[in-house]
């Protein structure tokens, strides 16, 4: 800004034409695409997210067992022709079920994710925009909740309101809330002392049509960099309440769940343990190295 | 700061109970609980008194060390849970150790051939580290270390058959102030797997932020100058840049230590670790509350209290940072 302001002769800006924002706004597009396409990270992690994304969508209706059908004359059976994945205790189609599994860890993840975003945002531009005793008020409400490790506070969280899916994406979206709702507020911080803000100030327009119309859209890159990551975040943190037996519940195709009915198995049927478990691993790493890439592309400052 | 975010734990905790859905003491005791039980019940927790009173009388339950009665052992809490609080303290002593011992030299490695296949290879590590659950790769270890190749025990922190009778329950301590070597290593054997599982994502976090501080301070002109003047590599990498790229790693540090204490409910379950995670872990399968609310209360005052460690050790590395002072 200042470089700006100690320009000698500032050129004047050429009268913008009816369709120059259009021309703007295709060249940033085509400039973001070559950006993504220079980050390995991101192109390999949209690979690896497309693919589960398609996996979970279209992937159960090509199934030829059910996921929770049980072939009692094939327990424990080894991976074949038949069955890709080997089966279950109860003789139900592991790959059936990892596949069909994609689809609840990918809805928690949206869930969990979106709902945090929402409203931490919300509570982070109220904390931001408005200040004082607001800012106070809403910080403290996240310090607490940082306060402690994650994970614990879901397992508490679940612990109130008994095991279940739902109950487990809530608590995961609960626990996700200061971590938006301190990068909202940090940017609304920075947004806020802008020139276009003080402008609509003194014009007169209403707080409401400020916040979101003006610093909303100017706040929310890394939000959705921060997302993506967590998106990853909370499908671990769901997979891991499900092995505790606190999230999805039998005979929900869960992955973590998985893991922890057929952990006497280990030995005999090692087949049992690893593909949920790959299924998981495969999942977080694509996010994170997609929000690794966005992150890199969209918000450099955030890496620091 | 500290003393709203204590006071915010406390309500948190207290509302584990208070939160039920319905009759808190009708879903402690379960369905099949008769009147006079659910009556008995709420008569010995306070339940029917104004729940401001209840937490006052809480709050003033800790303060002066009283951490409830366990339902299903019939024991204080403040009693039993020092053993389990000195077995989580040694598994996350253990876990950190390897996490920041490997994480910090990969990270240098990678910064220290910045841009070859060494860098590469160590940010796959890690990328892979950060992704991986820390339950399966527990069940992938007990799996392969001890049950296939029978190289490491899978349970348990000592062998039950040695009789190893503890003093303060920090075994390697007690063994040590004991002179018993032998159960020494066989404490150091059980403790490897599990360390490892819980170590592995804080160790590729440290990694990743070790790598990206390094590097910058590799690019300044001390490091420059410190070059120019001959001095090893050894000694610009782990005296002149370590030090100063040391902040950021310490955040991540301290924040690492809330997932090693989260983790911990999961690695202790998998290995049979009789800490306080797997505490409250059966706590909650057995709708023990207070053990719950007191195990939780805990474990997030020691989160609390690590990362006040952290931030006074910020000023102690870097003299420039200052408290207290503008």
């Amino acid at each position: 800004m200042s470089a700006n302001t100690t320009m000698p002769t500032p050129t004047p800006s050429p009268v913008p034409k009816k369709n120059e924002p259009k021309i703007e706004g295709t060249s940033r597009l085509h400039e973001g695409w070559r950006s993504f396409l220079k980050s390995k990270s991101a192109v390999i992690g949209a690979g690896i997210v497309l693919v589960i994304l398609l996996i979970a969508i279209i992937g159960p209706m090509l199934l030829t067992f059910g996921y929770n059908e049980v072939d009692a004359n094939s327990r424990l059976a080894a991976p074949s022709a038949e069955h890709w994945f080997g089966t279950d205790d109860l003789g139900r189609d592991v790959f059936a079920r990892v596949i069909n599994g994609a689809r609840i860890s990918l809805w928690v993840g949206f869930f969990a994710v979106s709902g945090s975003i929402v409203v931490g945002s919300l509570l982070g531009l109220l904390a931001g925009y408005y200040g004082r005793w607001l800012d106070v008020l809403i910080s403290r409400i996240f310090d607490i909740l940082l306060a402690f490790p994650g994970i614990l506070l879901a397992i508490a969280i679940v612990a109130m309101l008994g095991p279940s899916l739902k109950n487990a994406m809530y608590a995961i979206a609960i626990i996700n809330v200061p971590t938006f709702g301190r990068l909202m507020r940090s940017r609304v911080l920075a947004v806020k002392q802008e020139d276009f803000v003080l402008a609509a100030k003194a014009i007169g327009m209403k707080d409401r049509r400020i916040l979101f119309t003006h610093i909303l859209p100017n706040s929310w890159t890394p939000i959705m960099v921060q997302g993506t990551l967590n998106f990853a975040i909370a499908v671990i943190e769901a997979a891991g309440l499900g092995f505790l037996g606190l999230g999805a519940q039998p005979p929900e195709p869960e992955w973590g769940k998985m893991l922890s009915d057929c952990r006497q198995y280990i030995q005999s049927a090692p087949w049992t343990m690893i593909f949920p478990g790959l299924a998981i691993m495969f999942t977080v790493l694509g996010f994170n190295l997609l929000g690794d890439g966005l992150r890199d592309i969209l918000d450099p400052r955030m890496k620091q | 700061m500290l003393i709203p975010v204590l006071i915010g734990m406390s309500i948190i905790t207290f509302s584990i109970v208070h939160a039920i859905p319905g009759d808190p003491a009708k879903a402690i005791l379960g369905e099949k609980a008769t009147p006079e039980a659910v009556a008995q019940l709420k008569e010995s927790m306070g339940l029917g008194k104004p729940l401001f009173i209840q937490y006052v009388d809480y709050v003033k339950g800790i303060l002066s060390g009283d951490l409830g009665t366990s339902f299903i052992t019939k024991t204080s809490v403040a009693e039993e849970i020092g053993p389990y609080l000195a077995a989580t303290m040694e598994l996350s002593f253990a876990a950190m150790v390897i996490a920041v011992f490997f994480g910090m030299n990969l990270g240098i490695l990678a910064a220290w051939r910045h841009n070859t296949g060494v860098d590469y290879t160590a940010m796959v590590i890690a990328i892979i580290g950060v992704s991986v659950p820390v339950f399966w790769l527990g069940l992938m270890e007990q799996w392969v270390f001890a049950q296939d190749l029978s190289w490491l025990p899978s349970n348990g922190r000592i062998d039950a058959r040695m009789g190893f009778e503890p003093i303060t329950n920090f075994y390697f301590i007690d063994a040590l102030i004991q002179g018993d070597f032998v159960a020494f290593g066989d404490a150091f054997r059980h403790i490897i797997l599990p360390a490892v599982a819980l170590g592995t994502i804080p160790m590729a976090y440290i990694a990743r932020m070790t790598r990206s501080s390094m590097l910058e301070v590799m690019r300044s002109d001390y490091i420059r100058t410190v070059r120019a003047k001959g001095v090893s590599e050894f000694l610009i990498i782990y005296k002149h840049t370590l030090r100063n790229a040391f902040i950021p790693i310490l955040t991540v540090f301290g924040l690492q230590m809330g997932l090693l204490l989260g983790g911990a409910i999961l690695t202790e379950t998998i290995f049979s670790w009789p800490g306080i995670g797997r505490y409250v872990y059966e706590a909650i399968n057995n709708r023990d509350y207070p053990v719950i609310q007191s195990g939780i209360l805990i474990i997030a005052f020691i989160f609390v209290m690590i990362n006040l460690i952290v931030d006074l050790l910020y000023a102690w590395i870097d003299p420039r940072i200052q408290y207290g002072k503008e």
